[in-house]
């Protein structure tokens, strides 16, 4: 890659992430990257995304990324007004595609923690705890996670179990009652796109970024992830992309700044 | 399964929602679909927090609740002094940085309780202000220990890191809605399909039990009845009939698990304005103990249609409460040196500045986020 690049790794994660979304799903986002994503997707390829938000919005034609989830903003043009109840109800039944969440680690089978570092009950460091994260894994038929990529953060085995991806392996998922066919579906980083194998629902890699070697995967990693050989570049941010993300979507820098 | 049903109509069918060949084993084994004993298969280790037997509930309510139509307002501090008790559990109404009765949290942190034990449903700067001020030392935990997109809460996480505040249980947000629908039906518990197989569920007060209808695993989350809830509305008559404009999140549900119930609201109006659209009406008169009137009760917090949150003086308490004598700071400031509410709105910059935050719900003007960085820093 001799090319200067023109977008940071935030923007590229909010693009990759905005381009697993289809047209006329339905997807479960808090605020942050996974709204960003969506509201992208919203306004290139596909216009009948769904949005649903945990505290009762749906549908709605998000203006400019709110700072809380439950923000005016997360109902700006909305279809319906509701509750919590109904919006985790319909995900429950089977209402919602896609969940796409957030988190501090994950392990190989998609866990992910964001309740503590350290033991519970002396935590090192205190996170916010599950939020609507362990619902939207729960109940989502795919779910797709965005997070920072280190040694630290793909860990082994997690301090803390908050949310479900495929828990120890091949039908733990439904062994412990989940929905059946739910699951982790992609893992987002600055680095990678990874996906989970059908037969050990073990974490690999999809796609690097560009400029990304294996070496450098295996660095910032606390396990094994196979990497494919002749393993495919994740797509780049085209200009336009660009242009909404920085004017239009989050010109104030609260997520794509950081 | 029923027994009639062919396996390849089950493949199609699975394959048709993209359920791989072996998540279908694992569904067609789980389901039986055959009666099974309700036997429990996991109890959480969590503490059960605001569980009471909904006979004694029943009874409280039809001793306590008044079905008349009484004039229920009231100062702010009056309300606080009679209903909100030293280790009282209490839930907020709203849901993080909205529509949060901050015009009550302030009050109680004035009066000093203590011992309260708190649901952290989503709870943000109400429950950080709380814990800082020494009010709240219990809580259980759907998401606390954060500001949103604004960062952690550095002070109830030192609370939390150093023991002075104790995480009793945890639960995920629909976990927590659910406690008090199962709360508001009347019922011991309510079975969902989340929390299973994680630690959050080990921390929980829920147990898993096997479904006597599927006989697969599933979850029971106990039913929370709350000593007090707050709940800021957009309007209500002075018996308590109350309107809320834009999203319920669950205090539909809270306003009728809770036992008492005080709502601040932003206007009063007549009872004949609640007659005249009662499809508007949240919450009936008779699940009220207090109105308080309160313009702007929900800064800096945001009120739907009316004000944004105030994202300068939220990014002055994020400073200030890096540390033990910031947090002394910003309650001598706008707690202790206020004598209330009113004093309180003057000193974060009264008319004009809640004036400005409607022009910013209303788009009229943009937002700001003092609390963020785009200058040039960002990896680019």
């Amino acid at each position: 890659m001799s090319r200067q690049r023109d977008y940071t790794p935030t923007e590229l994660l909010a693009v990759v992430a905005s381009r697993m979304l289809s047209d006329n799903q339905s997807v479960f986002v808090g605020t942050g990257l996974p709204l960003i994503a969506g509201m992208l997707a919203q306004r290139t390829h596909a216009p009948g995304l769904l949005l649903f938000f945990e505290a009762g919005s749906i549908g709605p034609r998000v203006p400019e990324l709110p700072i809380s989830v439950g923000d005016s903003r997360t109902y700006h043009q909305a279809i319906a007004l509701s509750s919590m109840h109904d919006a985790m109800s319909l995900a429950q039944a089977g209402y919602v595609d896609v969940g796409f969440l957030g988190a501090a680690q994950i392990d190989p089978f998609g866990n992910i923690n964001t309740t503590v570092i350290g033991p519970h009950d002396r935590p090192v460091a205190r996170l916010p705890g599950s939020g609507g994260a362990n619902d939207v894994a729960s109940f989502a038929a795919r779910t797709i996670i965005i997070l920072r990529q280190s040694s630290r953060s793909f860990v082994p085995k997690l301090d803390f179990l908050t949310t479900p991806g495929y828990l120890d392996g091949p039908g733990a998922r439904e062994r412990a009652g989940l929905p059946a066919g739910t699951g982790p579906f992609r893992v987002i980083t600055q680095l990678a796109v990874y996906g989970f194998d059908d037969r050990s629902r073990r974490m690999r890699a999809l796609s690097l970024h560009p400029g990304v070697t294996p070496e450098k995967i295996r660095e910032n990693s606390g396990f094994d992830i196979p990497i494919g050989e002749g393993i495919g570049e994740s797509p780049v941010p085209t200009a336009e992309e660009l242009k909404l993300l920085r004017e239009v979507i989050d010109p104030k820098g609260v997520v794509l700044g950081k | 399964m029923p027994g009639s049903r062919g396996k390849s109509r089950d493949s199609e069918s699975a394959a048709a929602f993209g359920l791989q060949e072996r998540d279908l084993f694992w569904y067609l084994r789980a389901g039986s679909n055959q009666e099974a004993e309700m036997e429990i298969l996991q109890s959480g280790e969590g503490q059960l927090l605001g569980f009471r037997d909904p006979d004694e509930n029943r009874a409280w309510v039809q001793q306590n609740k008044t079905r008349a139509l009484v004039d229920k307002r009231m100062s702010a501090a009056e309300a606080v002094s009679r209903f909100v008790q030293d280790g009282d559990f209490l839930a907020m109404g709203g849901f993080g940085h909205v529509r949060v009765s901050m015009a009550l949290v302030y009050e109680i942190i004035r009066q000093k309780r203590r011992g309260l034990r708190m649901a952290g449903k989503t709870a943000v700067h109400d429950s950080d202000v709380l814990i800082a001020a020494g009010c709240v030392d219990q809580i259980e935990v759907a998401y606390t220990f954060g500001h949103e997109l604004r960062g952690l809460s550095p002070a109830s996480r030192r609370a939390a890191q150093t023991g002075r505040l104790k995480v009793v249980a945890e639960i995920s947000n629909a976990g927590y809605q659910w406690r008090f629908l199962a709360g508001m039906m009347g019922l011991p518990f309510i079975p969902t399909r989340n929390m299973l197989g994680t630690d959050t569920l080990k921390k929980s007060s829920a147990k898993v039990v096997r479904d006597p209808f599927t006989g697969k695993p599933v979850c029971l989350v106990p039913a929370a009845y709350p000593d007090v809830a707050l709940i800021h509305v957009h309007r209500c008559d002075r018996f308590g009939n109350s309107q809320i404009d834009g999203i319920l999140v669950e205090d539909f549900e809270l306003s009728r698990c809770a036992r008492r119930l005080i709502v601040t609201t932003e206007k009063l109006i007549s009872e004949e304005d609640i007659r005249r659209e009662p499809g508007q009406t949240v919450i009936p008169h008779f699940l009220v103990d207090a109105v308080v009137e309160v313009p702007y009760g929900a800064h800096p917090t945001l009120m739907p249609d009316l004000y944004y949150s105030d994202e300068q003086h939220i990014a002055e308490w994020l400073a200030l409460s890096r540390s033990d004598e910031g947090v002394q700071k910003y309650l001598d400031r706008y707690v202790f040196g206020v004598p209330d509410f009113a004093a309180y709105l003057e000193a974060v910059g009264g008319r004009a500045r809640m004036q400005q935050l409607g022009r910013i719900e209303r788009y009229e003007e943009p937002s700001v986020a003092p609390w963020a960085q785009r200058d040039g820093k960002g990896e680019r």
